[in-house]
């Protein structure tokens, strides 16, 4: 165990994990982040699956969203749950089907620290050690070069779960797409709002649960069609 | 190019321009309505004066009028998803919000009521859930 104490303060982060049918992950992926990060909250969009239970169980706050509402909409309510706590300073973005590594999002939260930046945004192109299937690489460089075309912020990966934020830069941010278009609409916000931002490479860690459960490419033009008409 | 051709490019153009605006105040309100008297007088015109339809349709270049009918349905039932998407994007909104408020209002909740238990019992979050339950409104 890491322990509270390897950590510097984090009782001033907390972890923001959208959930909706994660029942038979979510759990050890709260108890894995709360050796790290004491406070984890689980915005639950509507699960019907007992995800609530099961996050709650491991020790996370489980904020309930009675309709299914997405996934941008459940980061939102995380930001709000974060910034109503008023020791809050560092608010880390986490997907709940165990694609992301606790040590990554630490070390990003060390950057915030010492004042890098005001937003570390993930990216799995940045070293070797993600293994990207090659459909989805096409597709996610597809999704980059969008995004970098229209944000003015250049990133190499647009679409990761995995970020982290200061408390100023959740502040700044609204995100009003609700579904998945939201990843693209984060960046642009922070290119729009002045933010100062970097790039920390992750792990993302494609396991068969995960990849049955991820979002299915042809989703991708959901996004697109979403991001366009705004 | 024939009149028709950009004439409906262009009818296509104004819908795109409302769709990537802002929505929904009084006067985009005002237009729709006085859009909607305009084709109302145009359809009574083409009931009473059935050649006027015609008449039109060949000034602009289109052979028949029917044909004239039917592209402008075309392009108002563009109009029409346009302007529908804006507003359910709106409301999706709206629902988003409260969705949010009450969520997080009733997370404040069971918070307090079971820090308040833990004074007095090591209770862990399992106890509270049924009656939470049961005083919500089923979907």
């Amino acid at each position: 165990m890491v322990g509270a104490s390897g950590t510097g303060a984090p009782g001033d982060t907390w972890v923001v994990v959208p959930l909706y049918q994660e029942a038979t992950a979510v759990g050890d992926v709260v108890r894995e982040l709360r050796r790290s990060f004491p406070q984890v909250v689980c915005v639950d969009d509507g699960s019907t699956d007992g995800s609530a239970d099961q996050a709650r169980r491991a020790g996370a706050r489980v904020v309930r969203h009675c309709i299914n509402l997405g996934q941008g909409a459940a980061l939102q309510t995380g930001f709000d749950f974060a910034l109503r706590d008023a020791s809050t300073r560092f608010v880390v973005t986490f997907d709940a089907d165990g694609q992301h590594r606790v040590e990554d999002a630490h070390a990003m939260v060390e950057r915030l620290r010492d004042g890098e930046a005001d937003v570390v945004f993930g990216s799995r192109f940045l070293d070797d050690r993600t293994e990207v299937p090659r459909v989805r690489r096409v597709v996610l460089r597809s999704a980059v070069r969008y995004t970098n075309l229209t944000t003015g912020v250049r990133l190499t990966d647009a679409h990761n779960g995995l970020r982290a934020l200061s408390r100023e830069a959740v502040g700044a941010l609204r995100i009003t797409h609700h579904r998945m278009a939201h990843a693209s609409e984060i960046v642009s916000l922070v290119g729009r709002s002045g933010l100062s931002w970097v790039e920390h490479p992750v792990e993302i860690r494609y396991t068969d649960y995960s990849r049955a459960k991820g979002q299915s490419l042809l989703n991708s033009v959901n996004i697109l069609v979403e991001t366009i008409l705004g | 190019m024939r009149l028709i051709q950009g004439l409906l490019v262009l009818a296509l153009l104004v819908v795109g321009a409302v769709l990537v605006r802002s929505t929904a105040d009084a006067r985009h309100q005002a237009v729709r309505r006085i859009l909607l008297v305009l084709l109302g007088l145009l359809a009574v015109t083409s009931v009473l004066v059935p050649q006027a339809v015609t008449w039109v349709a060949e000034a602009l270049g289109v052979g028949r009028g029917t044909d004239l009918v039917l592209y402008g349905l075309v392009v108002a039932f563009l109009g029409f998803i346009a302007s529908s998407y804006r507003r359910t994007r709106a409301l999706e909104g709206k629902v988003a919000e409260l969705t949010r408020r009450l969520a997080l209002d009733e997370e404040a909740r069971e918070a307090g009521a079971a820090a308040h238990r833990n004074v007095t019992t090591d209770g862990t979050a399992a106890p509270e859930e049924t009656p939470t339950r049961a005083e919500r409104p089923g979907a």
